[in-house]
């Protein structure tokens, strides 16, 4: 059928026809994601060096060190670290548990499993589920107080404060923990060990000298993983504490109902600074883990 | 060679699935207590008695299933054009595709609001029409990171380049390609990007507040708001939903091509009748 083929030349004979058109293919995709995702972010981002009338200016920036902004950047910052802080070790003590501990092969794939689901398991129904565990009526507050005489509340712990969040945020950031550092942790090879103790080193010894170093590039990069995961939380947070506990999501949305800041640009400088501190922290993720890679063939 | 389960990592793995297992039993036991002095499902009763939630539930149904049709129909023939032809912008498209997992949906929302409002060129959101356009391609741009990942690694175990030539050589257009020979080969891949894409659009709480689409996200927090029993049944409800996504999806993904998840239904053709 040479009618046909003549129509539709194939590469290697159509070099020439096909060049130009090739990359049409490629055009929806590129104007979907100019359009609704560059192009909106870039307009924050102009508009964070604008004044309201349109002139460039630095202000909005130096405007993001005023207390009520540094202040909400400085707490979701602490609750960032200190969530992914306790998510990283948590993580893992838990992996290291599942693989080197010698857990049974079903439980371990089984908490792998569940881990999937609760690494997506955020917003607002994980919030519900822990004011029914650590609220003021939760079955754990309760049980402390009838069964322990200890009083959660009357202690100054509230799931509604910082800690309260911070082990809220832990139920996904374990979890994930877990999936990201299971590679690595299945990479330190059973022969280094066996190596380091034919050497005559101690337990200590060798995670001192070839496990924490083999590890350390890996973990670190989890960390940050999880600070940025922490760090753009909203429905949890609103779920749990309505619009009271001020974190930068929280105040950007309440910029964007209300203008609570009195100035559109700053809030654009605002975001500009949410989408700063998500790209360092996802850069360096990048980076440790190809370094951590070299240990994982 | 792996010892025995050390006394150590027993303790470890025994507080990590209390602190798993103890807040959804907690919801549980909670949901059930509706009823003063007996455990009931009253309150899971209530739930779907509630006019509101069934609007909810189908609005956010209505529009995670649009995006994932709209996603599908834009990454497939994309990653397929682009490991074909375009290897070169594969980076790009790449990195692209993963910018929304360094944007937070509440930065994102933002500028479309402020890029497609009244005074835009595009005014999207002065319509309900157009601002529920404007949340499915929230959505779309939420799990293109997922989306895109699934369809391409599909693309990876399948030989695109010969399957492309042998339909070229019998003549098949481009169009027909994509839709009747590309796309059942990775069918299994975009189903798994697509359980996901519904298990983060199904409850997403930003992007529909701040678009006030009367979504299931936002219903969600207000129901937390209003009401004690019934968020407790909701969480559990959604949990286990989220469970059955997940595992659709890991059914999915480690499915061959061509091999069946469910036994069809044998069906009988009706003998036509004299």
């Amino acid at each position: 059928m040479p009618d046909v083929i003549d129509q539709r030349p194939s590469t290697r004979f159509g070099a020439l026809r096909t060049f130009r058109w090739t990359w049409l293919g490629a055009v929806p995709f590129f104007a979907f994601s100019v359009l609704f995702l560059i192009a909106p972010v870039s307009y924050l981002v102009v508009g964070a060096f604008q004044t309201p009338e349109g002139g460039f200016t630095f202000d909005n920036m130096i405007g993001l060190a005023s207390p009520i902004i540094a202040a909400s950047y400085w707490l979701s910052i602490r609750l960032s670290l200190a969530s992914a802080a306790i998510g990283t070790v948590a993580g893992l003590l838990l992996a290291h548990a599942l693989i080197l501990g010698g857990a049974p092969v079903w439980l371990r794939r089984a908490l792998m499993t569940f881990s999937g689901v609760a690494s997506n398991f955020a917003g607002v129904p994980l919030a519900f589920a822990f004011i029914a565990t650590l609220g003021r009526l939760g079955l754990v507050t309760l049980i402390l107080r009838d069964v322990f005489g200890l009083n959660l509340y009357g202690s100054g712990f509230s799931l509604f404060s910082f800690w309260g969040l911070a082990i809220t945020y832990l139920y996904f950031q374990m979890p994930l923990m877990l999936l990201v550092i299971t590679p690595a942790v299945e990479g330190l090879k059973t022969e280094w060990r066996e190596a380091a103790e034919s050497l005559g080193a101690s337990d200590g010894q060798y995670w001192r000298m070839v496990g924490a170093p083999v590890l350390t590039p890996s973990v670190l990069g989890c960390f940050l993983l999880l600070f940025a995961n922490a760090l753009g939380t909203l429905a949890t947070v609103i779920a749990l504490t309505g619009s009271n506990f001020s974190v930068v999501p929280i105040l950007l949305f309440q910029q964007i109902r209300g203008n609570v800041l009195y100035n559109p640009n700053l809030g654009y400088a605002l975001a500009l600074g949410m989408i700063l501190i998500m790209s360092v922290s996802n850069l360096l993720y990048l980076i440790l883990r190809q370094r951590a890679e070299r240990w994982q063939k | 060679m792996r010892g025995r389960f050390a006394i150590g990592p027993t303790l470890i793995t025994v507080a990590a699935l209390l602190y798993f297992f103890v807040p959804l039993y907690a919801a549980f036991q909670f949901s059930l207590q509706m009823k003063r002095g007996t455990l009931s499902f009253a309150a899971y009763g209530s739930v779907f008695q509630d006019g509101v939630f069934i609007n909810a539930v189908t609005f956010s149904i209505m529009a995670s299933a649009a995006a994932i049709i709209l996603g599908a129909i834009l990454v497939v023939p994309t990653a397929y054009w682009v490991r074909l032809r375009l290897p070169k912008l594969r980076p790009l498209v790449e990195f692209i595709s993963l910018l929304p997992l360094i944007i937070p949906p509440v930065v994102l929302v933002f500028g479309q609001i402020r890029m497609f409002g009244s005074s835009s060129y595009l005014p999207l959101t002065t319509s309900d029409w157009g601002t529920n356009v404007l949340l499915v391609i929230g959505y779309v741009v939420l799990s293109m990171p997922y989306m895109f990942r699934a369809v391409d690694n599909g693309m990876a175990a399948i030989d695109i380049a010969t399957l492309t030539e042998a339909a070229e050589s019998l003549g098949a257009s481009r169009f027909r390609i994509v839709t009747t020979i590309i796309f059942p080969n990775i069918r299994v891949a975009v189903v798994s990007g697509a359980f996901l894409t519904f298990s983060i659009c199904l409850g997403e709480f930003a992007i529909a507040s701040l678009l006030n689409r009367p979504a299931f996200g936002p219903y969600m927090v207000q129901l937390g708001q209003d009401r004690a029993y019934e968020p407790a049944a909701l969480a559990i409800m959604s949990f286990a939903l989220t469970w059955v996504l997940m595992a659709l999806m890991q059914a999915f993904a480690h499915m061959k091509p061509g091999q069946k998840l469910f036994f069809r239904i044998p069906f009988k053709k009706k003998s036509p009748t004299p």
